[in-house]
């Protein structure tokens, strides 16, 4: 074996064990936080009220929290306009990626193709108006620290990395594809020889590791806030919650 | 010329009644503090009377308990992103320009304590954006966390809404388990289990006031209109704020004419008086004793309906009732009510058919201020305006963005009517205060104690020459009794 061969098999050991390793704190630290969340009571009334005054309105109050961002949009328009088409290019994408993990792919996903170089310009975009916004604005300077401008660095980083690799210093997609299911179906093979192509993995999975110990937990967060989710019941008959500092009631 | 330092306020004019945000001026109201605890309050509310000897470790503690049990505290930790959009709504930061009040800034004091004990980022504090929990920090723990009124404003622009008046609520407790409050909190929840009120008001006084008000009324009406105090077997049992009986006397006097006119027996308690749970402001314990003390006096007196009056704190402690002190199911309705409420539901009865003459208040240009509690913890909106557009001809409401669910607050709820942090007052209702500018009104009815007590000084600094008082006021003027 040449020493090139041998180069490119300790890093794929390297980057097989990094997903694995990812995808396991990924995956288990989301559910870890997001249970914690969840089996941790609320022991008060707690809505922001105007409230809805039963759980199906609660629903929709949360399920328009995460789809429109109707607070931020009464706060601030130009950060509303910035994070809703930073996320929805985020979606786009990530919907977009499913290639790699599925065969057959699914239509609607090959046939986005037209509009996926936008979505991913968006999200470049996107990413470099809130960073620049983040700098720009005393408010946010003031208020940001390490781990904001990492994040940033981070998703501004994967997101270049991405669209030179699709658009301009191309991968072989076949060894992608090859390399990505042979993950998913624990018979992993080596990386494409590809350094930028790496780049971009590892910048993915190190936000990946990073993502349950940060803030980017507001993605699963969001509907575990009680201020939203809770519905306004305090005038029904009988509504209480549980009082966890007294065992009396 | 005003008494205190004026240096921690921002002069910066409103535009057509709303504020821009300043400038940032750091550490504009640093120095601008809460007198501390006595030690003969805090040992009657079971309290330790200064700062305990290993308070660090007690405040770790208490703040890893406070996770486990409040999913409120555990999420609004973890999710902040830093966006800044709650930055421009606190009044705190508007009036006084200084950035530790933005509300994202306040909550990360206590956040900065939580990742360096609870998560990995403490390892590596100043990369992770950790501290630790050292005098200076607490501090400014006490110093800032005592310049919000926790009032929720931030909360209604959070994208999660997260709730900084729940995380200024966390830091209070976490101080009062260490020995660290405020005179003006300790010393009012001292003077409740005392006197039964906050105002250290003694049940002789408090019925010889009753007696005076019942002698005047019949004075300006002939009506033998009644104040009744302790008495059993009424149909209900007023939890009104105790200043009713003191300050705000129109309002007390509308209680009494709602209750003469509408032939319904009622009383209040000079065992509970107050509706007012400065508990809230403290710690959950004395929330929960001063809670308890309204279905136990309900319960003394064989009342069937409790019905708290015109007092925001009063509410927000109020919808609290159920869960703080047991099932409501004895009373009638089961659940905490509202005065404002009960006059509407009375309205729409038709009982006041062709008895109200809007034409008595023409004198008044009226707007109205949503205190805190009502607009964004009591789901009290709509109910007070709709009782003063049946009983005034004159109403003009401020810019959408000062009122309703986004209202400012007074400037001094949730433990901060103290005069040792005048600056802070003046400053926190500044915005307010130049909206109610912009109506040119001459009345600004509320429903809230600490409000009718704090806007009165605040219009008069921002030279707003305005009435202020309570909405039963209006409707009682506008009552026809005979």
């Amino acid at each position: 074996m040449s020493t090139s061969d041998i180069l490119w098999t300790l890093l794929s050991l390297f980057f097989v064990g990094l997903a694995y390793f990812a995808t396991f704190a990924f995956f288990g630290g989301l559910l870890w936080k997001l249970v914690g969340y969840l089996r941790t009571s609320m022991p008060l009334p707690h809505a922001i009220t105007p409230a809805p005054k039963t759980e199906g309105g609660a629903v929709l109050r949360v399920l328009g929290d995460v789809t429109l961002f109707p607070n931020l949009f009464k706060a601030d328009k130009w950060l509303w306009a910035g994070a809703w088409i930073f996320h929805a290019a985020l979606v786009s994408v990530l919907f977009r990626h499913l290639r790699y993990f599925t065969y057959p792919v699914p239509g609607i996903i090959l046939y986005m193709e037209p509009v996926a170089l936008f979505f991913g310009i968006l999200f470049g975009a996107a990413i470099l108006f809130l960073f620049w916004r983040r700098l720009g604005l005393p408010r946010t300077l003031y208020i940001s620290n390490v781990p904001d401008y990492f994040v940033l660095a981070l998703l501004g980083l994967v997101a270049a990395t991405g669209l030179m690799v699709s658009y301009w210093l191309h991968v072989n997609i076949v060894d992608v594809k090859g390399f990505i299911l042979g993950l998913m179906t624990l018979h992993p093979v080596e990386v494409p020889r590809h350094p930028l192509f790496l780049l971009h993995l590892f910048f993915v999975l190190v936000l990946m590791i990073y993502f349950p110990f940060s803030k980017l937990l507001h993605a699963g967060g969001i509907i575990f806030s009680p201020s939203r989710h809770q519905p306004y019941q305090v005038q029904e008959r009988g509504k209480r919650y549980a009082n966890p500092y007294d065992d009396r009631y | 010329m005003a008494k205190f330092d004026e240096t921690p306020i921002n002069k910066d004019p409103a535009i057509n009644g709303v504020l821009r945000p300043p400038k940032l001026r750091e550490h504009a109201s640093a120095e601008v503090r809460c007198y501390p605890s006595k030690p003969k309050d805090t040992a009657a509310i079971d309290l330790p009377t200064e700062l305990v000897p290993d308070w660090k470790e007690r405040a770790i503690a208490k703040l890893g308990e406070m996770l486990e049990k409040n999913k409120a505290l555990r999420v609004y930790m973890d999710i902040c992103v830093r966006c800044g959009a709650c930055t421009d709504k606190c009044q705190f930061y508007l009036g006084t320009g200084d950035p530790q009040n933005f509300p994202v800034a306040r909550a990360e004091l206590l956040r900065q304590v939580y990742r360096r004990y609870f998560t990995p980022a403490g390892i590596f504090p100043d990369l992770g954006d950790a501290a630790d929990l050292d005098e200076e920090l607490l501090e400014k723990w006490y110093t800032y966390f005592y310049q919000c009124s926790e009032c929720r404003r931030c909360s209604v622009f959070c994208p999660y809404g997260i709730d900084t008046a729940e995380i200024t609520i966390a830091a209070r407790e976490i101080m009062a388990e260490i020995g660290v409050s405020t005179k003006y909190v300790t010393e009012v929840v001292a003077k409740v289990y005392q006197t039964g009120n906050n105002l250290g008001i003694p049940p002789a006084a408090w019925i010889d006031n009753c007696e005076f008000l019942e002698e005047e009324m019949e004075e300006e009406t002939g009506l033998p209109i009644r104040f009744p105090v302790d008495e059993e077997g009424a149909d209900v049992f007023l939890v009104p704020p105790s200043a009713d009986n003191f300050a705000n006397t129109d309002t007390m006097i509308g209680y009494a004419k709602l209750f003469h006119y509408l032939g319904i027996s009622w009383t209040t308690s000079t065992y509970c008086n107050e509706g007012g749970n400065f508990g809230l402001f403290l710690n959950f314990a004395n929330l929960q004793k001063v809670n308890r003390r309204i279905i136990d006096a309900a319960r003394m007196l064989g009342a069937k309906t409790i019905i708290w009056g015109e007092c925001g704190h009063a509410w927000r402690a109020g919808i609290l009732t159920p869960t703080l002190s047991g099932p409501m199911d004895a009373f009638d309705p089961p659940y905490p009510y509202h005065i404002s409420q009960f006059i509407l539901d009375m309205m729409k009865k038709g009982a006041f058919n062709g008895r109200i003459d809007k034409s008595a208040n023409d004198e008044y240009v009226v707007t109205y201020h949503d205190p805190c509690n009502s607009a964004r913890a009591g789901q009290l909106i709509e109910e007070p305006r709709e009782i003063i557009g049946a009983v005034c001809n004159n109403f003009i409401e401020m810019p959408e963005s000062t009122i309703r669910e986004k209202t400012f607050c007074c400037g001094a709820g949730n433990g901060l009517l103290s005069d040792e942090i005048m600056p802070i007052r003046m400053a926190g209702g500044k915005p307010r205060a130049l909206a109610v500018k912009h109506t040119k009104a001459n009345y600004l009815a509320t429903i809230c104690a600490i409000c009718k007590a704090q806007l009165p000084e605040s219009m008069h600094y921002w030279d707003v020459p305005v009435k202020v008082g309570g909405v039963i006021d209006l409707f009682a003027n506008a009552l026809q009794l005979k």
